[in-house]
Formats: structure tokens, C-alpha cells, sequence
């Protein structure tokens, strides 16, 4: 077995370069959510506790992983960047409760778990782009079906987890019916095939392939500040943003958050970071750097995103949207919706 | 059983464990999925997938066929430097080159909005052209970075080929296509056979160019089930139901092949390429010239013009250097992990022919047909169970606690690299040794030479091109590896794909241009390092 020769001077060498974390004062992260999103504020964190923050950005496989490297696992502390990948890490078992004043004070009752498993620590919603000299003031999402908008609909795909959290969501306000005959809808009047991101959809209201789509709020902030650059400052000069909202309801609402793992190493460190992300400061952080919405209601929003009008959160419950997750999906694929 | 049988045993378990690992997941079950699966998206997603991939197939085979043959049997104003420029597009990702052209082809991308200018027409709303993204757009631009799998193992049978047979079609009345067709063709097939199932592998696995196309494939299909629902078993029983078929199809080919031999032996007298005038070289020309500037020079432009304006509005991130070490380092080692073990088991395969070694050089390949995330995810629980053992083993001698050392160190990442681009190796070489008669190797016993001895001073030199074509891919591959990385890398550890990704998660494709851009470049420096493949001395005709 020369091989596992190799792999092990393979490993000598590489573990050179990596980092191995062993002390304490160290934490380790695991997230869904690109760090460089999130860097700011882990530097921050590690300045005024002393806590260095290692980290893996994982896309899929997070929870897999976490499970896999069961108790010899390094992670502390688990991010997403939805609420339905949120909930799933707490079915596994692969969170622990943690009870925390700091915490249940900070975060509204509705954006966290109640035994403790897993907080909401930003909120995004899920607007209507809509071509900025269209006669167009409010929109309902149940409008997005509406035959007048017959081949003037962009957005990504119906299996992207943003948009899988609104399916989610439709079925909780009107059931699994009406929410296969909206999806049909939706589906019938896309101007282009469903996929790309959330930013193709202001490009393509700019290059008239569409007149409306539905995408993230803090997209918005990012184009409108010129944080990604000149060319997507003048896309988002094409659109006009509209908070839509449910017939009977607010709008959607989705949120990234974080939980400790089970077999946390440092446990103490990762409960000290979930505060600190709750605080004053990096709350105000994560509405100014990312254009989110914060958990705690007194950091304020960017004036960017203030624009946008006042936010009526849906009242629907995260978790019901958690469990409305696989019927979504199922449906996104029933109506072949990315077909 | 002597040391090549267990030699190949051990390679092929190593590729195998992931498998059973996955099947392992897939006996979980996965309640009322197929019922689902077969109702609402088998009849789309293997109608897409037959479509796509019939399409990128003849795509790569034409190029691929065409542009090897020209550039190995023809001479015309720019041979040289065609040989190793029709490998450029090897180095650029599907997910880069679809990204490109979606912004090169986009209504108020430069194209588009020249093209506006021209016909003075003011809004893109008064001129909608066709989008690429679609099912043809996604077959073109696949086609167009996937031929080198064909154009290089192809070249390599050319150019290691004899003059003799074809010498002789001519010399019985064939004109050049008809020799090329009767002689060249049937030689070259096992090299246009492996070099397009590796096409096919690489497009029906691919997610990026997917993704951003709106094409869905039933690998798409196995990341929905598995992410979108959380269904990790479905997934697994998708994508083993796809690697069975990707066998059967495997196991055809060679059947219909079996009956055939390609051996060429005794005194070689190397292809004597025709002088190509007039039309026919003008022909050549553009045939060799349209694959590179659209597979290359377009997207590869662009992201100079793009990188060029991110630095200048955001600088250089200094986390690059130390990224592209990352890459350039573990695509290297697992670039020889990858040779050493190919070579190990097709020369078990060729010296001590049996079903054993047949059937192990066969299960080898086996990692290439399942979708880089799925693959990872098979590893995972390998390479778990290897790190706890290693670490009570650790605890036991010296008392020592090391953690989880290969998934912390990096080793996991060269065992998947090793595992996924195994079949690239083989294949490769197989392709090479193929054309070599077996009296050379009767030869080289007979005159004392041990099994070893015979592959050393045989083998190996004769398919030296073909092993380095072999290389060359499987480095280049590893450099552009994104599932497999993001899954099992050690903490604070990043290579450029996975910055690379990590810019795209956040939308700032722009800023991903500076990484997309060492990637490629990475990828073309091993292209020129090809010397010995294109510098074969020819004689002057």
C-alpha cells in the first residue's frame, strides 16, 4: 500500500501549511456563509475577546461533514444562510441547546429556536425588481402568477433555497394546492429559463429580457452603493424596488443564523461569538457592510435599504417554513419549473 | 497471487470504498422518491441529459478528430503553434467560460450593444437575440473547453502512430480522407472512445455551466433531491443508478471493440505530414483556429479586461499568492499520486493479463462517473473511519492526540483528486499502451527483462507522450476541482477555485475574474511544458 505511504508525507507537508487549531483561546467556525461576508466582523470579535476564529466555508454537505467527523469534530460554531438548512442541522442532532440571556434578549422570540438550538442573527426579504418606469406601486407575490405578466418574469431557480423559503411560505398561507397552480403560474410567465442569481435579475430588467423579477433585499444595497463595482451600480439604476407582500399577510422573510455544534470543542468561545454577533455593534454591521436587516430591532437599517419603505415582516412562523421545505421543492420539480 | 494482482486490488478499493460508502447510503432508502422522480422529473431530466450529451459528444469527437489529425498528418502556416494552442481551452472551467460568454452575450454586454450601435437601434427591448442560456448555448460552450480530452490523447496515437499502414492505403489507390478513414480512424478509436467518455463524464457531472445555463440534467436532479430536501440517500441511489448506466455504456464500447486489434509493431517510420496549399491550407486554418478563439482567446480576454478593471477598483487581494500555492502544491501531488497508481494498474492490466487485473483497472475508472460533491461525500465516511483509527492508534503508541489528520492536513483532498481523476490516468495510458504490440513485450521477456524491467524500459518510453497528456489533464482538472475541495479541505485553508466560489456566493463574479485568471494560467503552464509531445523530429518532406 504505497499509497497510504504517500497520503500520510502528503499529510506531513500539508499540515505544515494548514492550520491545526489546538489552543484555547480558538474557535472554529463552519459555515455556508462566505466568511468574507462575515470577516469584518469576526476581526472584530477576535480583537475585543481574544478568540481567533478558524474557518471552513462549506456549500453543500455542512451537516454531512459535521456529522461524519462526529465527537472528534472540530466545529464550534455552525452558520447558514437559510432558515430551512438551520432547522435541518437541528433535526440531525447535530446542535446543542444553549440558554443565553444576552441571546433571547437581543433576538425577537419568532427568529430563534425555543429550546436554544439555532438564532436568526440577520433577516433578508425577498422583493419584487421591477423596471423603474413601470406603472407598478404594490405588488402581492400571488400577482407573480397573474397572466398580465405573461413572459415579463425573471428569477433564479425554483431550487435555490431563497426561493424554495417562498414556495415554502405560499403553502403555509394557502396550502399545497393553490400553491401548485401559483408555481404554474409563475412558471408560465418567465421571460427566460429560472436560474442565475439574484443580481441577473436587475441585469436582465436592464437588457430588456424582463420587467420584473424577485430577488434579495440586500442585493439592492450591494448595487446601490457601488460595492460590487461600477457596471452593477448602473443595473441596479434600472430598477425600481417594491417590498411585495402576502394577500393576507407581510413579506417573506428569510434569515442567516447560527447554532452550536454538539460537540463543540470550545464550547464557551462559540456561545461568546453568537453574543457578540447580537450586539449593538456588529448588528449595526451587518445593516451597514451587508445591507441585511438586523435581529435586533434597535441597530437600524442602511439608509439604502430604508429607501425601500417600511418592512411588514410575514407573521408566518420560520420553523412551519422549515417543514414546508421537501413539499416545495417536490413542487418546483412537479411543475418542472426550472424546465 | 503475486504483487501487480495485489497492487491493482489496492488501487481499485481505493476508488471503491467511496462507492460502497454511497451504496451504504443508499440502502438507508428514500420513501416514495422514485415514484416522484419518475412522475415529474426523469422524462425532462433524461431527455436534457441524452440531448446534452449526444450533442457535446459529436461536438468534442469532430474537433477533437479533426484538428489532431490535421496538425499530426498536415502541414500549413501555423502548425506549431496550433499543436499546443488547441490545448488552451483545457485550462479554462465550464463555469468560467459560461459565466464569459453570459456577460459577453448578454443584451448590454459589448456584443450585443456594438451590435445595437451599428443598426442604431437605442433600447435592447427592439432586438432580442437568442439567449445562451439554453440547451444549445450550454452544448456549445461545453464542446468548446471539453475537445482537448479528445485532441490530446487522439494526437498522441497520431504522432506515435507509423507511417507504414497509412503509407500503404495510399500506395493502394486511397485518396487522403479515404486513408485517413479506412487506416488512421479504426487505430485512434481506442483514444477517440476514452477521450470522449471523459467529455461526456466531465459534462454530464458538471453543475457550474449547468446552473448558470438553465439546463437541467439529472446530476442537477441529485443535488435538488439532496439539498433541497435533505435526502441524502435519494441522491446517492440517482447517482449510482446513473454510474451503473455510465458502465453498461463503458462495457458496449469495449465490446464492440473487443474484436479488433490495434497492435503495431516492428520498425516505425513516423507519419509524414502532407503539405497543405491554397484552400486546403486556408481550410486548416480556420478549423484549427475557430476551437481556440472561442474556446480561449474570448473568455480568456475577457477576464484580463475584467481582472484588469477589479484591480484597478479594488486592488489584489494578497490571500491570491498563497491560494495559488495551494492549488499549483495539492493539484501537483495528486498529479503523481494519480500517475504512479495509473500507471501501476494498466501495467498490471497489460503484464499479467487476467479478468483480476482487467476488472481491477476497470474499477479504477470508476470515480470519474459520479458527480464530484456525490464522490466527496462518499469519501467522507472513508476518510473518517482512516482518521479515527489513525488517531486511536496515535493515542495507543505515543500517547498522542492528533486529531482528525487527514481530513486537518489536507491528505483527504489528495485521495479524492487521486480517486475522482484516476480514470483520466488510465484511460489515457491505456489509450497509449493500446497501439504497442505485445511482441515487444515477448520480446523484452525473452531477453531477460523482469515484468517490472519490461514496463520500465518498454512501456514507459514508448507511451511517454500519453502519460504526460494523461498528467497534464489530471493536473488541470485538480487546479479547476471545486465540490471536492470545498467539502474536504482542512480549516482556514482556500484554494483559488474555492475562492473563486466563494466571490460567486457573494455575487462579486467581477472580483472572481483576478482568481479565474490564475486558474487558466496555471492550467497553461504545464501546456508549455509539453515540449517533448510537440518537438518530435520530423523528416523534411
Amino acid at each position: 500500500m504505497h499509497a497510504s505511504k504517500l497520503a500520510i508525507l502528503v499529510g506531513t507537508l500539508a499540515g505544515a501549511g494548514a492550520v491545526m487549531p489546538v489552543a484555547a483561546q480558538e474557535l472554529n467556525l463552519y459555515t455556508t456563509r462566505e466568511p468574507g461576508l462575515i470577516q469584518p466582523l469576526l476581526d472584530s470579535f477576535t480583537a475585543s475577546s481574544g478568540v481567533k476564529v478558524n474557518t471552513i466555508f462549506l456549500k453543500e454537505g455542512l451537516a454531512e461533514r459535521v456529522q461524519q467527523e462526529g465527537t472528534a469534530s472540530l466545529a464550534d460554531v455552525l452558520m447558514t444562510v437559510d432558515i430551512g438548512n438551520l432547522v435541518d442541522l437541528t433535526d440531525r442532532g447535530l446542535t446543542q441547546p444553549v440558554e443565553s440571556a444576552v441571546l433571547s434578549e437581543a433576538i425577537p422570540a419568532n427568529l430563534r429556536d425555543e429550546a436554544g438550538n439555532w438564532f436568526a442573527l440577520s433577516q433578508r426579504a425577498r422583493v419584487l425588481y421591477a423596471e423603474k418606469d413601470l406603472d407598478l406601486s404594490e405588488f402581492h407575490y400571488e400577482d407573480l402568477a397573474d397572466p398580465a405578466w405573461k413572459g415579463k418574469v425573471c428569477i433564479r431557480s425554483g431550487q435555490h433555497p431563497y426561493n424554495v423559503a417562498l414556495t415554502a411560505a405560499y403553502i403555509v398561507h394557502h396550502g399545497e394546492d393553490a400553491a401548485r397552480t401559483w408555481l404554474t403560474g409563475v412558471k408560465d410567465n418567465l421571460a427566460r429559463k429560472a436560474g442565475g442569481g439574484d443580481r441577473d435579475v436587475a441585469r436582465d430588467i436592464m437588457g430588456g429580457i424582463c420587467d420584473i423579477g424577485i430577488a434579495n433585499s440586500y442585493y439592492v444595497g450591494l448595487m446601490r452603493s457601488g460595492a460590487g463595482g461600477p457596471e452593477q451600480e448602473e443595473w441596479a439604476k434600472a430598477i425600481k424596488v417594491i417590498l411585495p407582500t402576502f394577500e393576507d399577510g407581510g413579506t417573506q422573510v428569510n434569515v442567516s443564523g447560527a447554532a452550536v455544534a454538539k460537540n463543540a470543542p470550545n464550547r464557551e468561545q462559540a456561545v461568546q461569538l453568537l453574543e457578540y454577533l447580537v450586539s449593538d455593534a456588529a448588528q449595526k454591521e451587518y445593516a451597514e457592510a451587508n445591507f441585511e436587516y438586523p435581529v435586533r430591532a434597535s441597530a437600524g437599517v442602511d439608509p439604502i435599504i430604508a429607501e425601500l419603505g417600511t418592512l411588514s415582516t410575514d407573521e408566518v412562523n420560520l420553523t412551519e417554513i422549515a417543514r414546508q421545505r421537501k413539499a416545495a421543492s417536490e413542487l418546483a420539480e412537479e411543475v418542472g419549473f426550472d424546465n | 497471487m503475486g504483487r501487480w494482482e495485489l497492487a491493482a486490488l489496492a488501487i481499485a478499493g481505493l476508488v471503491l470504498l467511496p462507492v460502497v460508502s454511497l451504496a451504504l447510503v443508499a440502502a438507508q432508502g428514500s420513501e416514495g422518491l422514485w415514484g416522484h422522480l419518475a412522475r415529474n422529473v426523469l422524462p425532462v431530466a433524461v431527455r436534457d441529459t441524452a440531448i446534452l450529451l449526444t450533442g457535446v459528444g459529436l461536438m468534442v469527437a469532430a474537433i477533437g478528430v479533426t484538428t489532431a489529425w490535421l496538425v499530426s498528418a498536415c502541414d500549413f502556416p501555423g502548425r506549431r503553434i496550433f499543436e499546443w494552442a488547441l490545448l488552451l481551452p483545457l485550462a479554462v472551467p465550464t463555469y468560467i467560460i459560461a459565466y464569459a460568454y453570459l456577460d459577453l452575450l448578454h443584451p448590454i454586454g459589448p456584443v450585443q450593444t456594438t451590435l445595437r450601435a451599428w443598426l442604431g437601434i437605442a433600447s435592447p427591448r427592439d432586438l432580442r437575440l437568442p439567449d445562451i442560456r439554453s440547451m444549445g448555448g450550454c452544448i456549445l460552450l461545453l464542446g468548446l473547453v471539453l475537445y482537448p480530452y479528445v485532441y490530446l490523447p487522439v494526437r498522441a496515437v497520431f504522432l506515435m502512430q507509423s507511417g507504414d499502414p497509412l503509407a500503404a492505403a495510399r500506395t493502394l489507390g486511397r485518396g487522403p480522407l479515404a486513408s485517413f478513414v479506412a487506416v488512421a480512424l479504426p487505430l485512434a478509436r481506442p483514444a477517440i472512445a476514452a477521450g470522449t467518455a471523459l467529455a461526456l463524464m466531465e459534462a454530464m457531472n458538471d453543475i457550474g455551466a449547468a446552473e448558470f445555463l438553465g439546463v437541467r440534467t439529472l446530476t442537477v436532479s441529485v443535488y435538488t433531491t439532496w439539498i433541497s430536501r435533505s435526502d441524502l440517500p435519494g441522491a446517492a441511489q440517482i447517482a449510482l443508478a446513473m454510474l451503473a448506466v455510465v458502465v453498461a455504456l463503458v462495457a458496449v464500447e469495449r465490446t464492440a471493440r473487443r474484436r479488433q486489434r490495434f497492435a503495431v509493431g516492428g520498425r516505425r517510420h513516423p507519419l509524414v505530414p502532407v503539405r497543405l496549399r491554397g484552400w486546403a491550407a486556408a481550410g486548416a486554418v480556420a478549423a484549427c483556429s475557430v476551437p481556440v478563439a472561442l474556446g480561449f482567446l474570448a473568455p480568456a480576454s475577457y477576464l484580463v479586461y475584467e481582472a484588469a478593471e477589479r484591480i484597478r477598483f479594488a486592488g489584489v487581494s494578497p490571500r491570491l499568492i498563497g491560494e495559488a500555492i495551494n492549488t499549483a502544491l495539492f493539484a501537483g501531488m495528486a498529479t503523481l499520486v494519480v500517475v504512479v497508481l495509473a500507471v501501476a494498474v494498466t501495467g498490471a492490466a497489460r503484464l499479467r493479463p487476467s479478468r483480476l487485473t482487467a476488472s481491477a483497472s476497470r474499477v479504477a475508472s470508476l470515480g470519474y462517473a459520479i458527480p464530484g460533491t456525490v464522490l466527496a461525500i462518499g469519501i467522507l465516511p472513508v476518510v473518517t473511519l482512516a482518521d479515527r483509527q489513525i488517531a486511536a492508534a496515535a493515542q495507543t503508541f505515543f500517547g498522542a492526540s492528533v486529531g482528525l489528520l487527514m481530513l486537518g492536513s489536507g491528505a483527504a483532498l489528495v485521495y479524492a483528486y487521486a480517486a475522482r481523476f484516476l480514470a483520466i490516468g488510465t484511460g489515457g495510458i491505456e489509450a497509449g499502451l493500446a497501439p504497442v504490440s505485445p511482441s515487444l513485450d515477448h520480446a523484452a521477456r525473452t531477453l531477460g527483462r523482469s515484468e517490472a524491467g519490461t514496463l520500465r524500459d518498454v512501456h514507459l518510453p514508448i507511451t511517454r507522450p500519453a502519460i504526460t497528456a494523461a498528467g497534464l489533464i489530471v493536473f488541470i482538472d485538480c487546479a479547476k476541482e471545486l465540490p471536492a475541495t470545498l467539502l474536504l479541505r482542512p480549516l482556514n485553508f482556500e484554494t483559488l477555485a474555492t475562492h473563486l466560489y466563494g466571490e460567486a456566493a457573494r455575487g462579486t463574479y467581477e472580483d472572481a475574474a483576478i482568481a479565474a485568471l490564475i486558474i487558466v494560467a496555471i492550467g497553461i503552464l504545464p501546456v508549455t511544458l509539453l515540449a517533448p509531445l510537440r518537438g518530435r523530429k520530423r523528416p523534411s518532406g
